[in-house]
Order: structure tokens, then sequence, then C-alpha cells
């Protein structure tokens, strides 16, 4: 499995490759962590004349705390997300989701950046950056934008970030107290895509009331997709079981999953409900923590 | 357009002209005729190639010659002194951790990176440790407890009986 | 607790002797197939295709040979010149080698691109044009018997349907009689998928063909190096590739499985390439070719029943198999036994009576049926006799443990004669079982289920008691080609009494390296440590039918021991002439003679051996060396006795496979490590296709899982943690009592997972779930019955 010769480029600076974007255009793709692009490329799925190469851009890699927010570099490895101390202390939901990205290797290459710009509705990232409402950050050449999570997926593989702009950084708001999150996804196998999956972040009061609530849905729908409905069913309300399967129901109607060798849509529909039910019921244990 | 890139590989430093599109398991295997790295997949799946790159391991089917330019590569030709294997060769060795050599190498350069940010792992966490890693001949039993084994030698705790667990 | 007869000095049998074979692959220099490199080397690539049943309307190789590299595109009518673009398969059938006309099957090789270099070659590939005409494929085998279904094999003539045998064994008219006035008959129809080996690493080759000498070595990937060079000169030898004239080289093989028994097309284009342009040609598979081209295993669509007493006597067993093979039969079985060793189907228990029968037919998926870390057959045999006696037990109302028990073949009946024939050599299936429930704690199990069951918690318990066959086997009988199947060792001993030992078989991970010095060691008392073994050069070892379907232990492992033994009965001539005594006055103990009473009167196997270059009796032949050829007696018969534990999760059909036991009993043990360890590897490989592994067609044959991304190889995580233990039960007529172990977990345990996952969900009236049991399978069984 070899790739199709193409031109590699390195720029130093966020600028030099926007610069290299805006003359190549669609014939470039950007490297990041690789593990999805390179695959394709050696299948021959994707043949790109240009390869932007942005791991040599320096400050792209960092996870902190500032003013309220958490900010996560586009180029940090997940790796470093599930070994990362600060995330363990305010989002354990990225202990979970890491865990189950593909395996060790690819998660010590692959970045958070690229798994949420490659628009892909199976990667996990995506529901997890839905359910904790994160804002997107991207470098364009005229500068930074930000863009609310809801409005960054659009369609099959597709996300807001025009041909001449780069992913950057992940802002997501520190949780206060009370708070909780939680992934799984139900896999063939360990690191398989997958068959459905659930990311949750509440936050409950001490009357047990979701006065916040996210949830998110990998591989279920053409886009990563967020349960509205669910989280209208929960917000304001005291955590009941009935509330809760009430949320599961929405969001398992909701989905748009289809039948493929990981299980039918009935099937997907169902696991997403058992799954939303779980998550909740483990979010809301470490909210109360 | 070739691209001269330098690289250390176990120690030693290679400048190379390479295509842009030349895989570093390629460029290990082929141009520097280190073939202890092995290929069994097209998709990232078996960690067959796996390498330490930085000292993280990798699975270099997947990454491009170039993306390793400046940095060091450790294989496993450059795991052991001439014939003085390291622990997690002897563990190896002496749980029977190994069949038909050839997902070995790839097991053994994760399983030193697991070591390292684990010293002292559960079973589960050995086998999740390599999940990226295939075998198909030893049901893995053998290569947990040859890694459990380089564990306790490294920590200089009394290691576990390496002979079958037969009954 | 095994004895063992030697010192560990020695580390004859029984002993844990680490594997000689180790070091090199523990520091990167293992010599596998793609690590060599030859001056002037050639790459091959494959265009292959698309469609599963097409015309190939053209080829057009204009724009690959303009890619700076590629030197030629070979296409199946340039090879129709030399007459090389079919092969005969191993079971007499005929493939393509390419194709002149027409593609038969998806993946299926449609002209080869050469190149100066493996990046050459792959744009190469991307550049060759070919111009298809799709036709409607047959995919279903049942469709494939419809009277009105196109005959895919019009290239034979006469065919006019797409059957290829029909097989039977057994007494149709009594078993019939004894179903007909049954008290209790249960039926179950089943489909043991197609699966893939999928060895880590890939098939491939390095053809060199030197025109100066008219000489071939072909270094390959293959289990057996002599069979392979017999075919070569078969296909080859009218252009001047005789017998004497190719060297077939098998380095260090990255597992086998079976999956690297037969000749595919790769190989063969390779050869000739070499041969036309007299350069070294490389060919590697990627991984998606080798799982959607190579040789597949089982594909068995089985209908078994079992006819018995309501008090749970098994009087009667019938089966009827449709095999589908894909586009041809390249099975990988004796000539004799076109449904391998599937009669050993009767089981592991007493009764008389039972018939079998098999249909195969042609459709348009690749060719194989080649075994799967499987002795020919054996585990589809296995998996329907055992599931079917879970399903007669249940229907009684029986502990299937206790079924078991009541039906097996004693101890003290063995040798014993199976209703289709065959000749059990020895076994103790109480034992094994009794052990097996004991490790496990069956007892308390099945408290602890009754009190889940009450609870509404799905937790299962399955069991496995099976018989395997392996060993093929007896001249009378087998042979691959004609060619009888047994093996063969030389010793050769130095005059320091270190010795080098060559073979006709090849190991691809079972530790030959080690275990055949053991079994020498163990004969002459030579420490295995100084015996060196080497197989797969056939310019150097003797000839034999190689390694695969466990074989290598009963026929090479038993002409190691008798080829040895001629040596103790030569040293003993020695030791008499050395020590002025009759031979009838030595006594043997590993490593030396001595005189009967006077002990410290006594010769070491070493100072022997330097005799016999140094000081050898006038009249006998010098030197220490000794070849064997094993036709062996009968097969063994290997059993085991294996149980599970699972819980499911019912929300989500998810499977937790919690406990798995395993007690083998293959006859005497060389190296317990090894047999462990070739048990943990065969249980992995057996949860594999029970919960994970299939290769999938839709209805255009078009794979749908062609890579590890969608065919699921069990990882660590998915692979439990094995507990492992055995029975010995010595083969009788082997010479040192040993029966072949490298596939039996395999084999045996597909049924201990599935009967334990019927098991659990059987209080809602499931009785069957065909493999590869997944948990969306499990969900929908569980929906369909309305338990969720």
């Amino acid at each position: 499995m070899i790739a199709q010769s193409f031109q590699y480029e390195s720029p130093r600076t966020i600028k030099e490759a926007i610069e290299l974007l805006q003359k190549y255009g669609d014939d470039a793709k950007i490297l990041s962590g690789g593990h999805s692009l390179i695959p394709m490329m050696k299948l021959r799925f994707a043949s790109p004349e240009y390869i932007i190469d942005i791991n040599r851009i320096p400050g792209l890699s960092y996870i902190k705390e500032e003013g309220g927010m958490l900010k996560i570099g586009a180029l940090t490895r997940e790796a470093e997300i599930e070994h990362s101390d600060l995330l363990k202390k305010h989002f354990p939901i990225f202990g979970d989701v890491t865990k189950l990205i593909a395996d060790p290797q690819v998660r010590n290459m692959g970045t958070i950046g690229g798994n949420l710009a490659h628009g892909d509705a199976a990667n996990d990232h995506p529901a997890v950056m839905l359910a904790l409402n994160a804002t997107v950050i991207a470098a364009g050449p005229d500068g930074e934008r930000a863009i609310p999570i809801d409005e960054f997926f659009f369609g099959f593989y597709q996300t807001a970030l025009q041909p001449d702009e780069i992913l950057t950084e992940i802002q997501i708001p520190v949780s206060q107290h009370g708070t909780g999150s939680a992934y799984h996804k139900l896999e063939r196998k360990v690191g398989d895509y997958a068959t459905a999956g659930v990311a949750v972040h509440l936050t409950l009061d001490k009357n047990n009331t979701c006065t916040s609530i996210g949830i998110g849905l990998t591989n279920v729908n053409p886009t990563p997709l967020r349960a509205a409905r669910s989280e209208q069913a929960l917000f304001g309300k005291e955590l009941t079981e009935e509330a809760i399967a009430e949320a599961a129901k929405y969001a398992s109607e909701d989905c748009s999953p289809s039948s493929d060798l990981r299980g039918s849509e009935e099937y997907k529909r169902a696991m997403v409900a058992v799954l939303v039910k779980r998550m909740i019921h483990k979010a809301a244990e470490r909210a109360k923590a | 357009m070739n691209k001269q890139i330098t690289v250390t590989v176990n120690g030693t430093e290679h400048t190379l002209e390479v295509e842009p599109r030349l895989l570093l398991v390629h460029m290990i295997r082929e141009v520097l005729n280190l073939t202890g790295t092995h290929i069994g997949c097209d998709t990232t799946s078996c960690g067959a190639c796996t390498i330490l790159l930085d000292g993280k391991s990798v699975k270099s089917c997947t990454i491009l010659a170039v993306q390793a330019d400046g940095k060091s590569i450790k294989t496993i030709e450059g795991v052991s002194a001439e014939g003085q294997l390291d622990s997690l060769q002897e563990g190896f060795h002496l749980n029977h951790g190994l069949h038909c050599g050839f997902c070995t190498p790839g097991m053994i350069m994760r399983a030193t990176e697991l070591l390292e940010n684990n010293p002292n792992p559960t079973e589960e966490e050995i086998r999740w440790g390599i999940s990226g890693n295939l075998c198909r001949c030893t049901g893995y039993n053998n290569i947990v407890k040859a890694i459990q084994y380089a564990s306790a030698k490294n920590r200089g705790v009394e290691t576990a009986s390496t002979e079958p667990e037969f009954v | 607790m095994i004895q063992c007869k030697t010192s560990k000095a020695i580390s004859g049998m029984g002993h844990s002797m680490k594997r000689k074979e180790d070091a090199r692959f523990l520091q990167g220099k293992g010599h596998y197939v793609d690590d060599i490199k030859l001056p002037g080397m050639l790459y091959m690539d494959i265009v292959r295709s698309p469609y599963a049943y097409a015309k190939i309307k053209s080829i057009n190789s204009e724009e690959a040979m303009k890619v700076p590299g590629v030197v030629a595109v070979v296409t199946g009518r340039d090879l129709e010149k030399y007459n090389l673009h079919w092969m005969p398969t191993l079971m007499s059938d005929t493939q393509m080698v390419l194709p002149t006309d027409t593609v038969m099957y998806q993946a299926q090789e449609v002209c080869a691109v050469i190149a100066t270099s493996r990046y050459a070659a792959r744009d190469g590939r991307e550049a060759v044009r070919v111009e298809y005409e799709p036709m409607k494929p047959v995919i279903d085998p049942y469709k494939a018997m419809d009277a009105n279904a196109p005959v895919l094999r019009s290239d034979k003539e006469g065919k006019k349907d797409n059957h290829i045998w029909n097989w039977k064994v057994g007494n149709k008219e009594k078993t019939d009689k004894v179903f007909d006035t049954a008290e209790v008959v249960v039926k179950q129809h089943m489909h043991i998928p197609r699966i893939h080996v999928a060895s880590i690493e890939t098939c491939g080759c390095v053809a060199d063909y030197d025109k100066v000498n008219n000489h071939l070595t072909m270094y390959m990937t293959t289990q057996a190096p002599h069979a392979i060079r017999t075919v070569i000169a078969l296909v080859a030898g009218h252009v001047g590739l005789t017998e004497e004239k190719v060297r077939v080289v098998s380095p260090d093989i990255g597992g086998g499985f079976g999956g690297k028994v037969p000749v595919y097309p790769g190989y063969v284009i390779a050869i000739a390439v070499s041969f036309l342009v007299g350069k070294p040609v490389k060919w590697i598979e990627d991984r998606s070719e080798n799982l959607q081209a190579d040789s597949f295993a089982r594909d068995y669509h089985i209908t078994v029943e079992m006819a018995g007493t309501k008090a749970g006597k098994i009087q009667a067993t019938r089966f009827k198999v449709l095999a589908d093979h894909g586009y041809t039969d390249a099975s990988a079985n004796p000539s004799k036994f076109n449904t391998g060793l599937f009669s050993i189907a009767t089981g592991s228990y007493d009764y008389d009576t039972s018939y079998m029968e098999a249909d195969a037919v042609y459709t348009n998926k690749p060719p194989g049926g080649v075994a799967y870390r499987c002795s020919f057959r054996v585990t589809e045999a296995v998996h329907a006799i055992e599931r079917i006696t879970d399903r007669f037990a249940f229907e009684i109302g029986k502990d299937p443990a206790q079924l078991r028990m009541d039906n097996f073949i004693k101890k003290e009946d063995f040798p014993w004669k199976s209703p289709t024939g065959w000749i059990y050599d020895s076994g103790d299936y109480h034992a094994g079982l009794k052990k097996a429930m004991e490790a496990i704690g069956y007892d308390e199990l099945r408290k602890e289920q009754a009190e889940k069951r009450k609870k509404g918690e799905l937790m299962g318990i399955g069991i496995s008691t099976f018989t395997e066959i392996v060993g093929a086997g007896p001249s009378k009988d087998f042979d691959i080609l004609g060619i009888k199947m047994f093996d063969s060792a030389e010793i050769r001993v130095h005059p320091t009494g270190k010795a080098i030992a060559r073979f006709g078989t090849k190991s691809q991970g079972q530790g030959h390296e080690t275990t055949y010095a053991q079994i020498i060691a163990e004969e002459l008392g030579i420490p295995a440590e100084n015996i060196q073994i080497e197989e797969g050069d056939t310019d150097t070892a003797p000839y034999g039918l190689g390694t695969y379907a466990s074989r290598s232990t009963p026929t090479a492992g038993a002409a190691a021991s008798i080829a040895a033994r001629k040596l103790r009965d030569k040293a003993r001539k020695i030791a008499a002439y050395l020590l002025e005594v009759s031979e009838d006055d030595l006594e043997w103990e590993p490593g030396k003679f001595s005189v009967k009473g006077a002990p410290e009167k006594s010769k070491t196997i070493q100072e022997i051996v330097f005799a016999a270059y140094t000081n050898h009796p006038q009249g006998m032949e010098a030197g220490f060396e000794a070849t064997h050829y094993y036709d062996p007696p009968n097969l063994t018969f290997p059993s085991g006795a294996y149980i599970c534990v699972v819980d499911i999760d019912k929300e989500t059909g998810a499977i937790n496979v919690r406990r798995f036991v395993a007690i083998d009993d293959c006859g005497h043990i060389i190296n317990p490590m090894i047999v462990q360890g070739q048990v943990h590897g065969g249980l992995t490989q057996g949860i594999a296709p029970a919960m994970y592994e299939e290769l999938i067609y839709d209805e255009d044959g078009n794979i749908l899982n062609g890579t590890f991304m969608d065919y699921l190889v069990p990882t660590a995580v998915e692979s439990p943690h094995w507990e492992t233990g055995h029975v010995v039960t010595p083969s009788p007529h082997h010479p040192i009592g040993a029966k072949g172990v490298g596939e039996s977990p395999t084999v045996g345990s597909p049924p201990a997972i599935v009967n334990a996952i019927v098991d659990a969900l059987s209080p809602y009236g499931i009785t069957h779930m065909d493999i590869p049991v997944t948990p969306y399978k499990v969900w929908k069984a569980l929906k369909d019955k309305g338990a969720i």
C-alpha cells in the first residue's frame, strides 16, 4: 500500500501554512497526526497533490486553563489528553474517550484537532465536544475566528473550516461544582469505530435538578449529532428515572443511523437509548462525587 | 521532489534523500536494511511495524519518512547490546511469549513504552496497552506474562515463575 | 506431573526447554521472505478484479508502461504462449494463473506489473486500464445448485452444472431406521462461515531464475516446500524447470495456519516473469490482497441431527453438508478425502450408527477450503457434533456434562472403531471432563447460574468434549497429488558428538528447532542444546509433505525418534566393541551405555560417536548418520474437554467470556511450555471465528470486510486469560506416544463458547446461534423472543 506522489511542505508558522493553503487550494491536505489521512492515501482513496505538514509549527500543543476556559491546542496528541492530570481533574470524560480511540500507538500520533477537522461522524471527539459545548478556534488569512461547536459540523466529512483555514485550538468552559461527564461507545473490538457512542455532560444542583446538560452522539448520524430533544427533556428537571428514560427515547428517535456490519438501524437506535441512560447515570455519579 | 532528511536510528545518524511519500517503515526496512521491523497490514491495525519515535511507540507504516526528519528512532535492532537481551526480550524468551516471531519486534517496542509510562501495570492495563498489536500465534497469555516479568525485573522485585501454568 | 527420563542438561522429552529459535526473533534477526534482497531484483504488483464475475474486454497497459521504473505488464495472454496460464489445484481441479477472458471472483489476479521498485510497481498498477463486462455472479451456494443457475466452469468440457462432487459415508439405511423409531430426534442447521487464517505475515516470494545455469531458486512463504517443488516441476517442467533445476527455500514463516499450503497465482507469475527476464522478482501481498484473494477456510452449511433415548443415550447421527468452494476446489485435503476428515463428526460418544453426505459447489468467490489451524475440516465436524449434543441435552432436560459422561467411549474400549470407520487409538474422555469440571468449579457455577436466572441475569456455561484426528497419514489412504503423506528426518552426528538434523516439515512458529532436538535428545542423550535443526530448503532437507494439520509431531517427530533409535543401535555395537563385551551385556541410560553389573565400565554417547569416526569396528560403516521416512500406521486422536463461562449484557448483547478452561490430551508431551503455548494460541483462534471473524460478501460478490479494519482479529483485550491443563493417554502406535496438539484448541473451543452463549439465552427459548455470535446477533435473538 503506497500513496501517490505528492509535494511535501512543512511550514514553520501558521501564517506560512495559510499562505500555502491559499496557494494550493483544494489540491492540498493538512497533515496533522496523519492517522486518518495517510491510510486513505495508501489505499489511494485520497491522492492530494500537496501535503502541508503542520507538525513543525511550534505552539499548537498544550492543555491549559485560562480565564475560566480549558484550552487545548490542535496538535495535542490523544495520548497527552489521555494522561493529562488537568483533564483528569476537570473532565474525566477525556479519559473515557481517549482510551477508546484506536490504540496506544495511534494515540501517540493522532491529534484532537485532526479528529475534529476530519469531520467524520465516526470519530469520538465530536460527540464529546458537543456535550461540552466547546468552541473551535480557526486561523485564516484574516486572523482567528471562533466557531461554536454546533456550527462546526456541516455534512458528510464536512466542517465549517474554509479551505484556507486551520483549526488551532479547542476551548471548553471549565465546569463548575456539581458537574460530571462520561463517554462510552460500543465497539466490535477494541479500537473499532463506534457501533454507537454517547457523551454526556451535566450539572446537578443539590436538589438533583439538572442545571446544564449536553449530550452528543457518535456514528449514528451522517454528522456528529447533538441530542437536543433529550437535553430539553432533562434541562431544569429533576434527574429521575422517568426523565432519563424519556431522554434516552428521544435520542434513539432523533438519530439517523444506517445498517451496516456493526448492526441494523434498529439495533443502533436501541444502543443509543441504552448508552444515553448509562452515561447519564455515570455522569451524575461523577457530578455527585 | 525528494527531500533531504536526517534521522538518528539506534544511535547512528543518517542523512538521506527521500521521496516525500516514502513510508517510515520502508525507509527503515529497505533504505537502512533494518528488517526486524515488519509490515502486517495496510490499515494501521496490526502493530508489526511499531518503533519508537523520540521515545514514543508509533506505527511506522502510517508515518512518512519526512516526518521523522530531525528525530530519533529506535527499532528492535537497537534494543539490546549485541547478544545481551534486555528485560523484555528475556521475558518473552523465558515465558514463551513468541511463536512465529513476526509480531514480536512490534510487541517489544510497544511494551517498552508501556513500561516506561506505567512501570507496574495490571494484567488489564497490559492487555489494553498492547491492543494495537495483533498476534495470531500465542493467544496473548504469555505475552502478558513476559511483560509482567520485565516489569518485575526492571523494578528489582522477584519475578514470577517462568514455568508454564499447566495443571 | 510430566515425568522426564533425561536430566535438564540433556533436556529430552517433558522438559519445558526454552526455545532455541527465540534469539533471532527477539533481536530483529528473523529472516522472512520480505527481508530478502537480491541484486537487480524486480518487484511485482498485481491488478485485481473489482467484479466477482466479468468478461475482460481489454487490458490497456500503455499508460502503465510510461510510469518510470515499470518494465513489463504481464497478462494471461502472455502466459498462454508458454501454456502457463492455468495450474492444477491440490485437489486436482484447475485454476487460472492469470485470466485470458473471464474473471471469476472479486480480487482475482487480472495482470501483473513488473517494475524496478515496489513504489513504481504500485504506480504502474494504478495506471493499467482494464475494461470489463460485468455479469451476474452466483454467490449463494444453494442457488448455485439451481437447475437454471449459470454454469460457472464453462472452461470444463461438458460441465453442465456447478456441482463439484458428492461424498458419503456410513450406513444410510440403518441410520434412517434408527431415526424413524427414536424417542428423541433433534435437528439443527448451521453455517460455519468463510474465514481467513490472516497470519500476520502475508504471502510472498522471491523467484530467482538463473539463466546461465537454468536453475530456479524460489524463496517463498510455504508450509510444504518439497511438495511445492514437485508442483513447480509438474507445472513448468515443459519449459525446462525440471525438479533438479528447482530449489524451494522456505525461510522463517510469520504464521501459516494452513494458508501457506496452497500455490497461489502470484507465486507462479513471479516464477514466469523471472524465467522470462532472467532477474529475481519479488512479490509480497498487501493485507487486503491476502484477505480478499488467498484461500479461505470453512464455509460449510451443515444440517445435523441426533437420535437418542429420553434417558439420554445417543443412538445415531446424520449429517448433510453443502460446501461452498468458490471458483475452484482449491482445498488442501488429502486427495481421497473431498471433505477432509469431516467423518470424525461422530464425536467422542459410544454409538454405532451414522450417515454423512456432502455436496460441493462452485460460486463466484475466491477459491480455497484450506484449514484454519485445523486438521482438514475437523472444526466443522466438531462444531456440528458438539452443538447437537448440547441441543439433545437441552431437549431432554439433562445436564450437558452428565449427558456427555453417560455417552463417552470408555477408556478400556480403545482402540475403538467409529461408525464412519476410524480406529480411535486411545483416550480417557471421562478423566478429561472430570478434570475440567473440577478446575472451573462446575457445580458451583451451575448454582450461581440458577441464582442469576432468578434475577433475570444472563450467565451461561458451555462444554465441548471433542476428538481430533491428526497426523495424516498412513500411505494406504493418504496422499496429495499422488505423493504419500509420510514425513522424514535425517540425523547427522558430528565427531565431537554434536548434531544436525533435517526434516521434511517446516515450522511456522511451532518451535520445531526445540522440540525435534528434544526428541533426539531423549533417544540419544545428546543435549538438545547441541542439536541443530534445519527445515525448509529442498536442496538439503529430506523429502516430506510439510507442516499442517498437526502432522509434524505424529509424522516427522516419529521419524526423528526412529532415526535416532537406528543410531542408538549402532552406538550399542560400537560401545560393545569399545568395552569388549557383548551387546546384550550393555545397559542404556540417556547419554551412555554401561556394562550390566559394572556401571563404572561405560561409554558416553559422545565417546561412542567419536569412535564412529576415529576407531570404528572393522566391517562397520563409518560415520554416525541415519535417515528415516515414517509412514504412520494410523492417525492419532487427541482429545479435549473445554468449559467456557460467559456473562451477557442483556441490553446490549455484549458477551463477556469470564472463564475458559481447556484440558487437552495430546498423548506424551515433548515440551509442556510449547504445548501450553500452542493451546493458548489455538484458543484465541477459536474465539475468533466463534465471536469475531467472518468474510462477508454481498449479493454481487463484493467483499464487505477485506481489511483488518473490519475483519476482526482478536487483540489481547478480546482474548480471555486462558486456563489450561492436560491428561495423558499416549498414542499406542506412535514411537514416543505423542499425538499432535497445534490445532485441538481451535477445533474444540468454538462450540464451548457457543454452547455457553446459547445456555445463557436458553431461558428465552433460544436453542442455537450461528457463529460468529456477535452482540448484535444476541440482541436480535433476545428481541425476536420478546426478552427485551
